[in-house]
C-alpha cells in the first residue's frame, strides 16, 4: 500500500504538469480530503444501526444457533480432521460471524480454530490441507449482508441501497464454493516441499 | 426472475432484523440496551477508517483529476468496452485483495464521482460486498499460529478473488446492465 500511495500521487503530479492540469489536481487533493471526512461521518449512522442489531444476535446466542446448521457440512469439507476435533465448532462460529458481517467478532474464533488445526498437525511451521481449506473459505469472504457497502450507498443517498444484496449474495456464495473446490484440487495435487 | 430476486432483496433486511429481535425477546435479552451498546461500536468503526479514507481518496482523486485515469482507459479500451467494465472500477479491482480500508476509500470515491445510481457504483458495491481482504486474512491467521510455509493458500485465495471479480462483472450486467 505504501508503494501504491506514493506512486499514485507522484504520477498524478507528473501527468498533471504534462497535460496542464496542475491546478485541477491540487484542487482535487483538498476537495477529496473534505469528502473523505463527510463519507466517514455519514457512515456512523448505518454502521451503528447494523452493529446494534448484530449485538442483539450475539447476546441472544443466534450466532451459535446458526453455526449448528453449518457444522454437518463442515464435517464433509474437512474430511482429513478427526470427527470430534474441537476445530469444527470454532470454524463454524468463525464462518457464521463473518457471514453476518461481524469480522471483529469472527477473528478470535478463527485464531482459535487455527490453533486447534495446528494441534492436529505434526509439522510446526507448515500449513496443513485443513488450514488452507479454512483460509480459502475465509478469504473468499462469504457474507449474507454486506453491511459496510450498504452503509456507503445509503449515506450517499441511494434510492434502494439494499438492491445489491441478492446480486452480491449470488457472487459471494459462488466464489465460496469455487474456493472450496479449488482448495480441494490443490490439496490433492500440491507436491509437498 | 430479476423481479423476484429484487423483491427478495427488499424483504431480506426486515426478515433478518425481525428474526434477531424475536430471538432476542425469546432469550430475554434487553434488546434496547444491547442495541445501544452495539451501536456505540459503529461510531468507532467509522472514526477509525477516517484517516485511511483521506489517504486513499486524495490519491485516487488526484489520479483522476490529472488525467492519468484516461491513460489507463486508452490502454485497455478494447477489453473494458467489450465487457462493459467502467474504468473507475479498475483501481478497486487491484486493491481489493490488498487493503480493506483502501477498498472502502475507492468505493466511496466511485460512488461520489459517478453518482450512487451509476453502473460503476453498483458493480463496485457487488465486488466489495462479495469478497474479503485476502492478504490481511492470511497474514492475521497464519501469523497468529506461526506458520511460515503457507503452501497453496495464497494461490487459492487470489484465484478465488479473480474468479469473484469476473463473476461480479457478469452478475452486475445481468441485474443492472
Amino acid at each position: 500500500m505504501n508503494f501504491i500511495f506514493v506512486f499514485l500521487i507522484l504520477i498524478s503530479f507528473i501527468v498533471a504538469i504534462y497535460r496542464g492540469r496542475l491546478d485541477e489536481t491540487v484542487n482535487a487533493m483538498f476537495e477529496s480530503s473534505i469528502l473523505a471526512v463527510k463519507v466517514s461521518i455519514s457512515l456512523i449512522g448505518v454502521m451503528a444501526l447494523w452493529l446494534g442489531f448484530i449485538k442483539i444476535a450475539q447476546k441472544s446466542g443466534l450466532i451459535e444457533l446458526f453455526s449448528k446448521f453449518v457444522s454437518p457440512v463442515l464435517k464433509i469439507i474437512f474430511n482429513e480432521l478427526p470427527k470430534n476435533s474441537p476445530a469444527f465448532s470454532n470454524i463454524a462460529l468463525n464462518i457464521s460471524a463473518n457471514a453476518l458481517g461481524l469480522s471483529n467478532a469472527a477473528t478470535p474464533f478463527g485464531i482459535k480454530a487455527m490453533k486447534d488445526l495446528k494441534l492436529e498437525s505434526n509439522k510446526k511451521d507448515t500449513a496443513t490441507n485443513s488450514m488452507c481449506m479454512f483460509l480459502a473459505m475465509n478469504t473468499s469472504g462469504f457474507q449474507l449482508v454486506p453491511a459496510t457497502v450498504i452503509a456507503i450507498l445509503a449515506s450517499c443517498g441511494a434510492d434502494n441501497p439494499t438492491e445489491i444484496i441478492i446480486p452480491a449474495f449470488i457472487v459471494t456464495s459462488t466464489t465460496f464454493i469455487f474456493a472450496i473446490i479449488l482448495a480441494k484440487i490443490f490439496a490433492k495435487f500440491w507436491k509437498e516441499v | 426472475m430479476r423481479e423476484i430476486l429484487n423483491l427478495i432483496s427488499l424483504f431480506i433486511i426486515p426478515f433478518i432484523v425481525s428474526v434477531i429481535l424475536i430471538h432476542g425477546i425469546i432469550k430475554k435479552v434487553p434488546c434496547y440496551n444491547v442495541f445501544v451498546e452495539g451501536a456505540k461500536e459503529g461510531l468507532f468503526v467509522a472514526i477509525k477508517i477516517l484517516p485511511y479514507l483521506v489517504a486513499i481518496m486524495i490519491s485516487i482523486a488526484m489520479f483522476r483529476a490529472s488525467g492519468s485515469i484516461e491513460l489507463i482507459q486508452n490502454l485497455f479500451k478494447a477489453p473494458l468496452e467489450y465487457f462493459k467494465i467502467p474504468v473507475e472500477t479498475i483501481p478497486l479491482m487491484i486493491t481489493r485483495s490488498l487493503s480493506g480500508s483502501a477498498t472502502l476509500g475507492i468505493l466511496s470515491d466511485i460512488v461520489n464521482q459517478t453518482g450512487v445510481e451509476s453502473y460503476a457504483s453498483k458493480l463496485s458495491a457487488i465486488i466489495v460486498g462479495s469478497s474479503e481482504t485476502t492478504l490481511y486474512v492470511l497474514a492475521v491467521y497464519f501469523g497468529a499460529v506461526g506458520i511460515k510455509n503457507i503452501r497453496y493458500a495464497l494461490i487459492v485465495g487470489l484465484s478465488a478473488d479473480l474468479f469473484g471479480i469476473i463473476f461480479a462483472v457478469f452478475i452486475a450486467s445481468y441485474f443492472f446492465g
